[in-house]
């Protein structure tokens, strides 16, 4: 269901278009004439009545001619990655028949309505409608500013990304992949099975709102009892019970890949990637001057495949740090900061914001006030000599639950399988010790 | 099949317009074409925005609209199918089958039957709206089970049989994107994204739903909404809480507050964050003034 995207097979992820590859073509003809006019008033019939039953005459000869427009946007719609199915598009038709159409805006409406883009691609929609049906030149698709921290989701974005990985061969990119998949040849890579295993028993419990049936310990199962009841003949055999069920909370790991952090990113994704195998539900994001969402490519089985994809998403490889923008990017989207609630969030960070760190303590506070938990590792607490010294490490340490050593993979899955556990709050412990 | 009553209502966007507008709800053409196009089509409507923009008085609207009751199914974390399908009355059983003694006795009659939202809406389609209210509250098993639902438009209960709906109900799904839908929901729904209204629309809808409060009171109030809404907040006030600001500060003006003064004294209905209020505390006489002028 909820894998309907993630599916890279999925019938509905259109390919992405090659920078307007077919829009050339397409306007070689069409420019001129403007769809409407060939559509009549309201005689557009809706296509399912139209099309014969037998499925080898089911083309689009059947079509009115005037509809092929309408076809032809929903197509180049799914080329461009929107996830379109064929029902939608047949509502589409029936809608712009119901509306008459009178104007391009109703055409317009129909298609906001029945083919449903995202929010988040809202703009590039319009875009396309208008040079689709006003053939004013290929869509140019702007790049957002570069005020704002930029966020990357990697939902529907795929095909983007694969191509991304197959053109720059010579580039930063792929320099990137195969830094990332050298280290991981040499690294001994057994040490994350066992954690991969125990992970999904070992992360927090909370408990749900649904029951299961139990033995001992629950409230009384009243539609099981009566239907035993009834089955024994009124006879109340020994009552049956429920109760609530307890289930792992959500794990957010969030990966700081600047270049401060150069060292350790490589390890970081391998236990990113074993993190969302073994736990139910697990997110990962990366940081650096942008946020990047990578779970679905983490999701992948294959370590040296989900790896390498994921390092294709990320742009921000090796880069400066703006940790307080990007986390308070991350919170303002509400289905990302939705998914911090409740749930045991990990930052993999060295915590070195340039700069002001005004920002950076607003997002952890806001963060901690989500988050069931929330742990800074950072690589620096490897040495015995580290001390949260630096100005903003001392700002966000009281709202910390822990604060440990993020510089060997083992000292990370041993904490992280140690999460439901409870301790000291990271400002108790590093006070003891300065 | 869409039914046949409510299309003699719905007979174009510009009508739906009309009628919401007597509910008191002001819709904009692209609201009045989603509906239109839902009812009219026989599919659910999937409404999506920011929490306050309206998307739960549409619903109410709709049903006022058409004449019928809305029922509204409130969706949560763990929801499942005793919440929102139907229940049997066990209590009521079990007095019955002592009470019966020795006599026959049907516990699956309609007696112990418990209705819940969607089986309320399939028994009655024609007098009923179905309204799922945040369904992103929800988790997928329920999504499941929704979907199931709105394909088939029936249930079947085990000790019963299947109940199917006579005519297809109308159902407006609710969401306020805290995650992703299930792609499946989205394609078998026409769907709109309500965003927040620009000042003269807002200006008239806290008109529209306060009685008494001033014209020029309703436009200060929404152009500094819009100032507001602008700040990276970590909850932007939405219609709802704007509706309410200009009610608290004209009441608080009858009470002998001065205008700017009234405005930022009731503050406190319009931003309900801590940290939001400190970050807006010392621009807020100037957004008032500005906004007043």
């Amino acid at each position: 269901m909820s894998r309907d995207l993630t599916d890279p097979f999925s019938p509905f992820t259109g390919r992405r278009c090659p920078e307007g590859a077919d829009e050339g073509q397409r306007h070689d003809g069409q420019k001129v004439a403007l769809p409407l006019t060939c559509l009549p008033a309201s005689g557009v019939e809706p296509p399912v009545s139209t099309r014969p039953s037998d499925p080898r005459e089911r083309g689009e000869e059947s079509l009115p001619r005037a509809a092929a427009p309408l076809l032809g946007f929903a197509r180049l719609l799914r080329r461009c990655g929107f996830a379109i199915a064929p029902q939608q598009i047949s509502s589409f038709m029936q809608a712009i028949t119901l509306l008459g159409p009178r104007s391009m805006a109703d055409i317009r409406e129909a298609a906001l309505a029945t083919l449903a883009p995202s929010p988040d691609r809202r703009d590039e929609f319009e875009t396309h409608f208008r040079s689709y049906f006003y053939g004013n030149g290929a869509p140019a698709i702007e790049g957002e500013s570069d005020e704002e921290t930029r966020i990357k989701d990697d939902r529907g974005m795929r095909e983007e990304e694969n191509q991304t990985t197959r053109q720059e061969k010579g580039g930063e990119l792929s320099s990137a992949i195969e830094q990332l998949s050298s280290r991981d040849f040499q690294l001994d890579s057994d040490s994350l099975a066992p954690f991969r295993r125990k992970l999904a028993s070992a992360l927090p419990a909370r408990r749900s709102f649904r029951t299961i049936r139990t033995r001992s310990r629950g409230t009384l199962d009243l539609r099981r009892s009566l239907s035993e009841i009834v089955s024994a003949d009124g006879d109340i055999p020994s009552p049956l019970l429920r109760r609530r069920q307890t289930i792992p909370r959500k794990l957010l790991l969030l990966i700081d890949v600047s270049g401060s952090m150069k060292l350790h990113t490589a390890d970081y994704l391998r236990l990113a990637h074993a993190a969302v195998q073994g736990a139910g539900r697990a997110e990962v994001f990366t940081f650096g001057t942008r946020l990047t969402r990578i779970t679905s490519a983490l999701r992948i089985r294959d370590r040296g495949q989900a790896l390498a994809r994921a390092a294709a998403q990320v742009d921000d490889w090796d880069g400066g740090t703006r940790m307080g923008p990007t986390l308070l990017a991350f919170l303002s989207v509400p289905r990302f900061s939705a998914f911090a609630r409740g749930a045991a969030v990990v930052i993999l960070s060295d915590a070195l914001e340039r700069g002001d760190h005004a920002e950076l303590e607003t997002a952890m506070r806001r963060l901690s006030a989500r988050a069931f938990r929330l742990s800074l590792a950072t690589p620096l607490a490897g040495d015995p000599r580290f001390r949260p010294a630096t100005a903003a490490l001392r700002a966000v340490l009281p709202v910390l639950d822990d604060l440990f050593d993020g510089s060997s993979v083992k000292s990370l899955t041993d904490f992280i399988l140690s999460l439901a556990r409870p301790a000291p709050a990271a400002a108790a412990i590093w006070k003891g010790v300065s | 099949m869409p039914d046949p009553s409510a299309e003699t209502v719905v007979t174009s966007p510009e009508a739906v317009v009309a009628r919401l507008a007597a509910s008191r709800y002001l819709a904009d053409e692209s609201l009045a074409t989603a509906i239109f196009l839902a009812i009219r089509l026989g599919k659910p409507l999937l409404l999506e925005g920011a929490p306050g923009v309206g998307k739960t008085e549409a619903a109410k609207a709709i049903a006022e609209l058409l004449g019928r009751e809305l029922v509204r199914l409130q969706c949560y974390e763990g929801i499942d199918a005793a919440h929102a399908l139907y229940e049997w009355n066990y209590q009521r059983q079990l007095l019955a089958i002592r009470h019966a003694g020795e006599h026959e006795i049907d516990i699956y009659d309609d007696r112990f039957l418990i209705a819940r939202p969607l089986l309320q809406v399939l028994r009655a389609p024609e007098q009923r709206v179905l309204l799922v209210d945040e369904i992103d509250r929800s988790d997928h098993e329920f999504e499941a089970l929704l979907l199931e639902f709105l394909s088939d438009f029936q249930i079947s209960i085990p000790e019963r049989g299947t109940i199917r709906a006579a005519t297809q109900p109308i159902v407006i799904l609710t969401s306020n994107r805290t995650r992703e839908l299930a792609e499946a929901l989205r394609r078998r729904c026409v769907y709109h994204w309500i965003g927040y209204p620009d000042a003269t629309r807002e200006a008239e809808i806290i008109m529209l739903r306060t009685g008494d409060v001033a014209e020029a009171t309703a436009r200060a109030v929404a152009n500094a909404v819009q100032t507001i809404r602008a700040r990276p907040l970590a909850k932007p006030p939405g219609i709802a809480e704007a509706v309410e600001w200009a009610n608290a500060a004209t009441i608080l003006e009858k009470g002998g507050s001065p205008w700017p003064e009234a405005f930022r004294r009731a503050i406190g209905v319009l931003i309900k964050d801590e940290e939001d209020l400190s970050s807006i505390a010392p621009e807020l006489g100037r957004i008032v003034e500005e906004a007043l002028a």
